[in-house]
Order: C-alpha cells, then structure tokens, then sequence
C-alpha cells in the first residue's frame, strides 16, 4: 500500500508521518504540496504545521494548493485521506470534511497528551481499535476548538462519522470531537497525532493502529492480493 | 481600495471576545455587554471600473478571506483616479 505524505511551506510533522508509515513497512514518499498528480498512491496523509504560515486562516491558503485538486480526486475515488492537526484544519477549509475550526476556548496553544475514546470502529481508520477503546495521543494546536452548525452536528452523529472524541475536552470543541470521518468513511480529520505515538519511546505507541487499520482497511478491499 | 471586514457569525463563539470583554471588566469599565473580535483587511486593487473592483472584492471575500461556515464579511470600496 503505498502512503503519500503532502508536505507544504510550513508543515512541521511530515517526518513524523513518514516514520510512522516507514515503522508499519509500507512504502511512503513525500509529495511536494505542487504536485498534481497522486494516482500512483492509494492513502494521502496531510500531516500538521502550519501550512503558509497559517497566515489568513489554519489551512486556507493550503487549500488552494496545485496538489489540493488530486487530494479531492484521490478521496472521490474512495481512497483514503488522513488529515492531521493542521492537515485536518485543511480538509475543513477545502470541505472535504464538514465544519470550522475555532481558537482553543482557552484561548492558549496546548501541548499535551490527551486520553480519547475511539467511538467508531466501523472505520477503514480505526479497525484495530476496540469499540470505546481509551487511547493516549498527544495534541499541540491552538486552534482546535471543532465546531459546525446544529444540522451538520446531526448528520454527524446520526451517520457514526464522529470517530475520536476528548475524554476531558481540553479545546471547547463540540461535542468532544477530536476527529470526524466524511460521509462515505474514507477521509478522516484528526487533531491528536496518531503519528507522534508509534513507539514506547515517545510515551504512547497507541497512534500505530490508526495507520496498520488503514493497511487492513485496503488490503480487505484488495482481496490480500499483495 | 477596499475594506473587508469579517466577523464571526451570530452564535458562533468568540473566545478573543470574551477574553476581551473579561479584560474590560476587570479594568472597570461598565456597561460592556458583548465583545466580537474580527479581521480587517484592507487591499488595494485595479480595476476598469467601481462594479468590476465590488465584483472582484465580492468574490475574494466569500471565497478566500472569510470561512462561510463561521463567518461574515462586508466590504467597502473607495475609487481612487489615477
């Protein structure tokens, strides 16, 4: 299964997405955020940072990015796109996945680690996980204070897209949210880092089944051909 | 030139506000009911005429400048010849 891991002016976790991919032994490469073509990979990966400096808004001017066209292609074609922190502020402004981001209530930039609740293991993300599974990953954003309108949070809840959620909310983000799924399932928007808890090392190795689900995920869908 | 103003929509929480609006509490001011943080942008631009510049000015704000899914924008244009 090959990763692509998108690297704009300002991400600072494109590395850690790599390693993370590099540690489960499947192939990685990074992609240029002027690339425009990504038909060659079968997962995209939006790491976090601070995409153009997160100047105007986080993720809006990433969003128009050349290689922000083949991200949309790649997810209408049902394969699978993992945002991460500024990777998932992007899917929101390019709406591939619904709602905005708000500074943090407390208005404070939080490095930390933070104990999530998977709540939907029906995911091509999260099949490794256990239904309600607590989980350690850390955070570091100032704004990931998750909010969307009364219907949107809805159509949320009714269609299980809510995946992740905070056990003790440390954003003000609605409804706990720390990572939703779009609709068809494929594309996931996270604010904690899977990829900076791959090892015992660095204090939780609980982030490497988000990435070896992924792997199952499309070799069930490949019928194991590989 | 032109004015853009972006606001948060009605509804929508505004933690900068209501530190702000704290803040003036604290400091003694009175009377402060609500606080709404904004951005002001303010962009220069040619144009052949006062329509195409508000056509123009229209579509960057609801496209880029602001996010429709929390906010408001209103501009204003002011024609500088020459």
């Amino acid at each position: 299964m090959r990763f692509a891991v998108v690297v704009f002016p300002g991400s600072n976790c494109d590395q850690d997405c790599y390693k993370a991919v590099e540690k489960i032994g499947e192939p990685v490469e990074y992609v240029w955020h002027t690339e425009k073509d990504l038909s060659s990979f079968d997962a995209i990966i939006l790491p976090g940072g601070f995409s153009y400096g997160d100047y105007l808004r986080s993720g809006a001017i990433a969003r128009f990015s050349p290689v922000m066209e083949a991200v949309q292609k790649a997810a209408e074609e049902g394969k699978l796109v993992l945002g991460i922190c500024n990777g998932f502020q992007i899917l929101l402004e390019s709406g591939l996945l619904p709602g905005a981001m708000l500074k943090n209530q407390g208005l404070k930039f939080l490095c930390q680690t933070e104990e999530l609740e998977v709540v939907n293991t029906n995911t091509p993300f999260t099949l490794d996980f256990k239904e309600g599974e607590k989980i350690r990953l850390p955070i570091a954003h100032g704004e990931g204070n998750y909010t969307c309108d009364p219907d949107t949070l809805n159509r949320l809840k009714e269609n299980g897209q809510i995946v992740f959620r905070y056990r003790s909310n440390p954003n003000g983000s609605l409804l706990d949210i720390a990572g939703i799924v779009n609709e068809r399932g494929n594309v996931l928007g996270m604010m904690p880092h899977p990829e900076r808890a791959v090892d015992a090392l660095l204090g939780s190795e609980d982030g490497i089944k988000l990435f070896t689900s992924m792997v199952r995920a499309w070799r069930d869908r490949h019928g194991q051909a590989f | 030139m032109a004015r853009v103003f972006v606001t948060l929509k009605k509804g929508v929480l505004d933690p900068q506000g209501n530190a702000t609006k704290k803040a003036l509490h604290t400091l003694g001011y009175e009377g402060v009911d609500e606080v709404r943080v904004g951005k002001y942008i303010e962009l220069t631009l040619t144009a052949v005429s006062l329509a195409e510049a508000e056509e123009k000015v229209s579509k960057m704000a609801e496209k880029v400048l602001s996010n429709p899914v929390i906010e408001n924008f209103r501009y204003e244009l002011e024609e500088r010849i020459g």
